[in-house]
């Protein structure tokens, strides 16, 4: 029984990670039609500063509290400084090509920023355990779970349901959609879609970041964690239907469940177990569990 | 309409090759046989490229090819590279094949995230089988060829070098011989446009079948290949970072000739060995640039400048 509750939870919690870095990349896509590589460089540009920033803020000697808030401004700082400057000094140019072409360009991004990473903070790891282990932890049954799981789970939520609102109940989002939905229709209309592009590419890159800067306490930030990420984010963006926010929560909820029975029961099937979801739901539905039915433009 | 001189400059560079070999410095005769068995590979993208598909899980096959090379060693005992390489076509074509029912229905990002599901469900497996060294991998040698006994004795790593060469060439005249016939002429028409092809009675899936099939047998060749060249294979070959790596060759090289993945491969493994060596962490970020160049600036890859080149000639 316990067990069954361990894998409940575990899962639930990874579902939440899974949920918060894929969120920004089903954005961009739904939007934009760019599957984004360089998510997985942002993702790292996000850890790696708020493990620098709120490890310097502690070893300052403030008070270790006020390192969620640092963790946080980090992430919206990089947000707002990688995102602008990929899409206006690159991606934009590059609007109107194959889609594949854009997925090559947003890997040059990738590599080239996984290399600026290794410059500007070197190949050693980081740490910041504090803001981890700071909120104390809870029991259910005999297990026991540090409380920042339930920061992970509460901001997950909050982040989606933050952008299902925005996008269903706000003018900004309905264009959005509309823009989603038609973009030579939008254009024609009047909307800015460059300006929505920006905005987007700007947002998804800051939840990006936000997703690295979460994860930050809870890993060793070093090389290479924004491939192992962008990859995961990858199959669950892909398994819920590319630029569906239903779909990237179910999906993430999925892979998150089964993840956890994997490593709880058959701890060897880890890795295979996530990628075999997504084998089989693309076999089943080749464009994920909630994608909308195009009609062909000829 | 000049003459095609590729297959006399693919004569050349094998008797060359060939010659040349026992002359080389250790280093340059290893970095030819390992950039030969990346060319392998990404003649195989080239393949794939050819009918508007790109694979982000092309090291499925590279690894697939190692693994089968390698773990004949290890479970029967067998270690010679007539035999290592026939298991790695074996093992390649028969996953190929099957999973090919599957991805021909599959087109551009779709084919590239399924295809990048498979890879990493191989990486995912090999990363936790402690029997094959888990994420370590193991070391592969090649002790007997066609039975005669090779390892310890001089010629090895010229032998090794030679084998790599002519299986190089052979599959280049091959493929190139194939680009001009009936059904390798189809890869660009569906690149352009299936509907038309089906209606001109040409069957779409059959030739991304045999496309798909042909382009993995060559990734297994070349990692089986690059197994018994390098002599240690890990899991890391299935990561969808080297299938990038492939795919970014591709790019920029181009799919104008079969020459071109090697010169590419070429110049990837020399610009790789040195910058390794003078600036670690500065590669990626060439290579990301370089990337970004030759799509804005050359789409048809390094080759397309040879093409206008004669052209204006």
């Amino acid at each position: 029984m316990s067990q069954l509750l361990a894998v409940l939870i575990d899962g639930l919690i990874y579902s939440s990670w899974l949920f918060i870095i894929a969120v920004g990349l089903t954005l961009i896509y739904g939007v934009m039609k760019i599957l984004n590589i360089a998510h997985g460089s942002l993702y790292a540009l996000g850890a790696y500063s708020a493990a620098s920033l709120a490890g310097y803020w502690i070893n300052q000697g403030h008070a270790p509290m006020g390192s969620y808030a640092v963790m946080l401004v980090a992430a919206i700082l990089v947000g707002l400084i990688a995102g602008p400057v990929i899409e206006r000094g690159l991606l934009r140019f590059m609007y109107g090509k194959d889609e594949i072409v854009l997925v090559l360009v947003t890997y040059a991004v990738f590599l080239i920023l996984e290399d600026f990473v290794k410059l500007v903070w070197g190949v050693d790891p980081y740490f910041l355990y504090q803001p981890y282990s700071l909120l104390g932890s809870f029991d259910i049954a005999d297990l026991t779970y540090p409380n920042y799981n339930l920061v992970l789970f509460a901001a997950a939520v909050l982040i989606g349901v933050v952008v299902a609102w925005v996008l269903t109940r706000t003018r900004q989002g309905k264009m959005l959609l509309a823009v989603i939905h038609d973009r030579e229709m939008s254009a024609a209309m009047g909307i800015n879609v460059g300006r929505v592009y920006f905005i987007t590419f700007t947002v998804g890159a800051i939840l990006g970041a936000l997703g690295g800067a979460l994860t930050a306490p809870m890993i060793s930030v070093q090389p290479g964690i924004g491939a192992e990420t962008i990859v995961l984010a990858f199959a669950v963006v892909v398994i819920g239907g590319l630029g569906s926010l239903p779909g990237a929560a179910l999906a993430a909820i999925l892979v998150g469940l089964v993840r956890s029975a994997a490593v709880h029961y058959r701890p060897e099937l880890d890795l295979f177990s996530i990628y075999f979801v997504m084998a089989i739901v693309l076999i089943v539905r080749p464009k994920g569990l909630f994608s909308i039915p195009e009609a062909r433009k000829i | 309409m000049k003459r095609d001189l590729t297959v006399s400059i693919l004569i050349g560079a094998l008797i060359v090759l060939l010659l040349a070999g026992p002359l080389l410095p250790r280093w340059a005769m290893f970095l030819i046989n390992v950039s030969l068995c990346y060319g392998l590979v990404v003649l195989g993208m080239m393949l794939l490229m050819r009918t508007g598909l790109v694979s982000f899980g092309h090291g499925l096959y590279y690894c697939l090819g190692a693994y089968a090379a390698g773990t004949l060693d290890v479970l029967f005992g067998i270690s010679d590279i007539a035999v290592m390489l026939l298991a790695a076509i074996a093992a390649t074509g028969a996953v190929s094949t099957l999973l090919a029912l599957l991805l021909r229905k599959y087109r551009d990002i779709f084919f590239a995230m399924l295809s990048l599901a498979f890879s990493m469900i191989l990486y995912g497996l090999l990363v936790k089988t402690s029997a094959l060294g888990s994420s370590d991998g193991f070391n592969v040698a090649a002790k007997t060829l066609f039975g005669v006994r090779i390892a310890g004795t001089e010629f090895e790593r010229y032998l090794i070098f030679a084998i790599t060469v002519v299986t190089a060439f052979v599959a280049a005249i091959c493929i190139h011989w194939y680009r001009g016939s009936h059904r390798g002429r189809l890869a660009e028409a569906i690149r352009d446009n299936e509907l038309r092809v089906e209606y001109m009675g040409a069957s779409v899936a059959n030739t991304v079948h045999i496309n798909y099939v042909m382009s993995a047998v060559l990734a297994g060749l070349g990692g089986a290949l690059a197994a018994i060249s390098v002599g240690h294979i890990d899991p890391e070959m299935a990561y969808w970072t080297t299938s990038g790596e492939f795919v970014f060759v591709a790019i920029l090289a181009g799919t104008g000739n079969v020459l071109a993945p090697f010169l590419g491969a070429f110049i990837f493994e020399t610009i790789r060995s040195f910058a390794y060596e003078y600036s670690p962490n500065t590669w990626q970020m060439a290579l990301g640039i370089s990337m970004l160049i030759v799509i804005m600036f050359l789409p048809g890859g390094l080759w397309s400048l040879f093409t206008r080149m004669r052209k204006t000639a």
